[in-house]
């Protein structure tokens, strides 16, 4: 991971900004064609996806919206990628921190005040997350075992155990399709400002810089960065390795937790069975190309966030579906391998 | 409790662990070969899946199985092909590379099969099967084991045909160099870059088939992301069984129970909600991983890249 961690030397502010802007590039030129091989107009998609997500007014609300549950994966993630840890169970904590948070918050609203109810709601949810996350962790730090795997197998299994817990536990009886009691809208995260955007976004910006200043100006940040880049050297030089994985993790998938938390008592108000969003790994490439920076990750995230609001619009409007999006995201994951590739190649010729 | 021992229900189950045992067996035994020599091939969830689209296409375009597997097969190496390219021959990072692919072939395959079926899911005809003489006369082992699609003893026949291969064979002993010591095996002469994509391109052929099978017999149909973690699976059962293909084909049939399960209960009339039933097998490698974990053995040099002369 240390290969595409690496920061570029100082004074090369244009190559830093080619190795960002190229593989956008190149996915978007790559999925364009993709488009044109099935016979759509691919500038027209784009325009569209800009014009839905980011010009029009209800556009922009439910891009920054979305923004919050993705900006709090990626908070989540970049503990981990900068420790050296491959959370990829993110969708399992998500969805089961999601569903904690719904049985929770309706049945608290009517008897606490709200502020009180949404930060239990979150409080549990950070909780679950967490504990969905130490068997990955545990198996890691005791016996060494992959942690993609595992993080991988516990995502499935949460995904299922929360179809299972709104259908059969959480239930409310007074619908038809299996869904969770809902939260009035009343007793949700405050609004902004008269806009749709609830302060989530605030929550989730907040987040990830805290993260980002942990990571980088504190003592435990940067104990998680020397495990992060040499485990090893870590363990010679004192540092309880496991304890600090352990760690890891749990504020990984916490964050990942509270994600879920806050797209329910921020926007949904209630979990409907076999919902899932799988924000997880599409949150993956846009840390990676932030170089695991917070301010830069923000960027990335609300730009994501417009393709996928505009995305789904397209789907309904130019019969593009939003699978489409999903190519996008892994074209860039391919692309920023290969110009970082390239980049690192380049580097080292000069240097020899 | 007589109907979970009847006839129909020990037929069903097994021959529904087997119909759902041997794509991951087969994914299972590609990715062993990866994982020997020094790939831990995280793409093959994207191989399989490239697979059973191509897979049931080709069958369904066509009306042949056989062609069907071909072009599965042959779906899963162009995903492996670029796998090799730039894991193996640019030593690129493994993981990235193998999350790119397996989310990039998730959204082609739902795209493309919007684009050509728009929201419907055409069946495949029931598939022809070559019983056994003899042998499918077996009260309950016969027609659950015995009468299958020929695809399914070819695989079973993989399982020894691979123990030779990596204990007898020049092939076999390069592959397990190029995991071991990649540095020893390029000073003898081999070249490291073409056994491990030879390696990456195997698995990708038998990860294809795998999901070909999947989803031309197993389902009858392509769905989108359809092979829904099979390919983790085939990955946990790699790592498990410690290169030997015969503990692969165990693992492969112990989850193939777990996933059958909730057919063979529909046929006696038992109703279990099916996500219970879904959370079955990764319940079971999280299990197998907490109580095996001390045990399971990977290459030293799984995951990285082999660069000459680098340190």
């Amino acid at each position: 991971m240390s290969v595409i961690a690496e920061s570029p030397p100082r004074g090369a502010w244009l190559g830093g900004v080619a190795r960002i802007a190229l593989p956008v590039l190149l996915a978007l030129v790559v999925g364009g064609l993709i488009l044109l091989a099935l016979e759509k107009n691919p500038l027209e998609y784009y325009a569209f996806v800009v014009e839905r997500g980011l010009l029009s007014w209800a556009g922009l609300q439910e891009s920054i919206t979305r923004s919050a549950p993705l900006l709090l994966i990626a908070a989540g993630l970049i503990v981990a990628f900068r420790a050296g840890i491959w959370n990829l169970g993110v969708d399992g904590q998500f969805l089961l921190s999601a569903v904690a948070a719904a049985a929770l918050a309706p049945a608290l609203a009517p008897v606490l005040p709200d502020w009180l109810t949404l930060t239990l709601s979150c409080l549990l949810a950070f909780a679950i997350g967490a504990l969905w996350s130490v068997v990955p962790a545990l198996l890691k730090a005791r016996f060494g075992i992959n942690e993609i795997i595992t993080s991988l197998m516990m995502s499935f299994l949460g995904i299922s155990f929360a179809n299972v817990l709104v259908k059969l536990v959480f239930r409310d009886p007074g619908t038809t399709v299996p869904q969770t009691l809902t939260l009035p809208v009343e007793d949700r995260l405050a609004r902004l400002f008269g806009s749709t955007v609830n302060c989530g976004v605030i929550i989730a910006v907040l987040a990830v810089l805290l993260v980002h200043l942990m990571m980088t100006r504190t003592a435990f940040g940067l104990k998680l960065q020397v495990v992060g880049a040499n485990p090893r050297a870590a363990v010679h030089a004192g540092l309880p390795v496991g304890r600090l994985t352990v760690a890891t993790f749990a504020l990984s998938a916490g964050l990942a937790g509270l994600a879920g938390a806050v797209e329910v008592v921020g926007v949904l108000g209630t979990i409907r069975a076999d919902w899932n969003p799988a924000y997880g790994l599409l949150v993956v490439p846009l840390v990676f190309l932030a170089r695991f920076n917070g301010p830069a990750v923000i960027a990335f995230v609300f730009c994501f966030a417009v393709l996928q609001i505009g995305g789904e619009s397209a789907a309904r409007r130019l019969g593009v579906p939003h699978f489409y999006v999903l190519v996008l995201v892994g074209l860039l994951l391919l692309f920023l391998a290969v110009v970082e590739y390239l980049d690192h190649r380049r580097r080292a010729s000069r240097g020899a | 409790m007589d109907a979970f021992l009847s006839q129909t229900f020990l037929t069903a189950l097994i021959f529904g662990a087997v119909t759902a045992g041997v794509p991951l067996l087969l994914a299972g035994l590609g990715e062993q070969i990866s994982e020997k020599a020094g790939v831990l091939n995280i793409g093959i969830e994207g191989m399989m899946l490239m697979g059973a689209y191509v897979g049931f296409v080709v069958a369904f375009e066509s009306g042949s199985f056989w062609l069907g597997f071909i072009g599965g097969a042959g779906g899963g190496m162009a995903v492996a092909l670029i796998m090799a390219l730039l894991c193996v021959r640019l030593a690129m990072n493994q993981i990235v590379i193998g999350i790119a692919l397996t989310l990039g072939v998730e959204g082609l395959t739902a795209l493309l099969h919007h684009f050509q079926f728009a929201r419907s899911y055409p069946r495949l005809d029931a598939v022809p099967v070559l019983a056994l003489p003899g042998l499918d006369g077996i009260p309950v082992l016969g027609p659950a084991l015995f009468q299958h699609h020929p695809l399914v003893y070819l695989g079973v026949l993989l399982v020894p045909l691979l123990g030779w291969l990596y204990r007898q064979s020049a092939v076999g002993l390069n592959l397990e160099a190029a995991g071991n010591s990649p540095a020893a095996l390029d000073a003898s002469g081999v070249s490291v870059v073409q056994t491990r994509s030879a390696a990456v391109l195997a698995t990708g052929a038998l990860a294809g088939l795998g999901g070909a099978y999947m989803a031309e017999v197993g389902a009858g149909l392509f769905i989108p992301f359809m092979t829904g973690g099979a390919g983790f699976i085939a990955i946990v059962l790699a790592m498990l069984a410690r290169g030997r293909p015969l503990w692969v084909l165990l693992g492969a049939l112990l989850f193939g129970v777990s996933l059958a399960l909730t057919t063979a209960l529909q046929v006696t009339g038992v109703d279990v909600p099916t996500d219970v039933v879904q959370m079955l097998p990764f319940a079971m490698v999280i299990l197998v991983l907490v109580l095996f974990a001390r045990h399971s053995v990977l290459p030293p040099a799984l995951g990285l890249p082999y660069i000459r002369g680098d340190r």
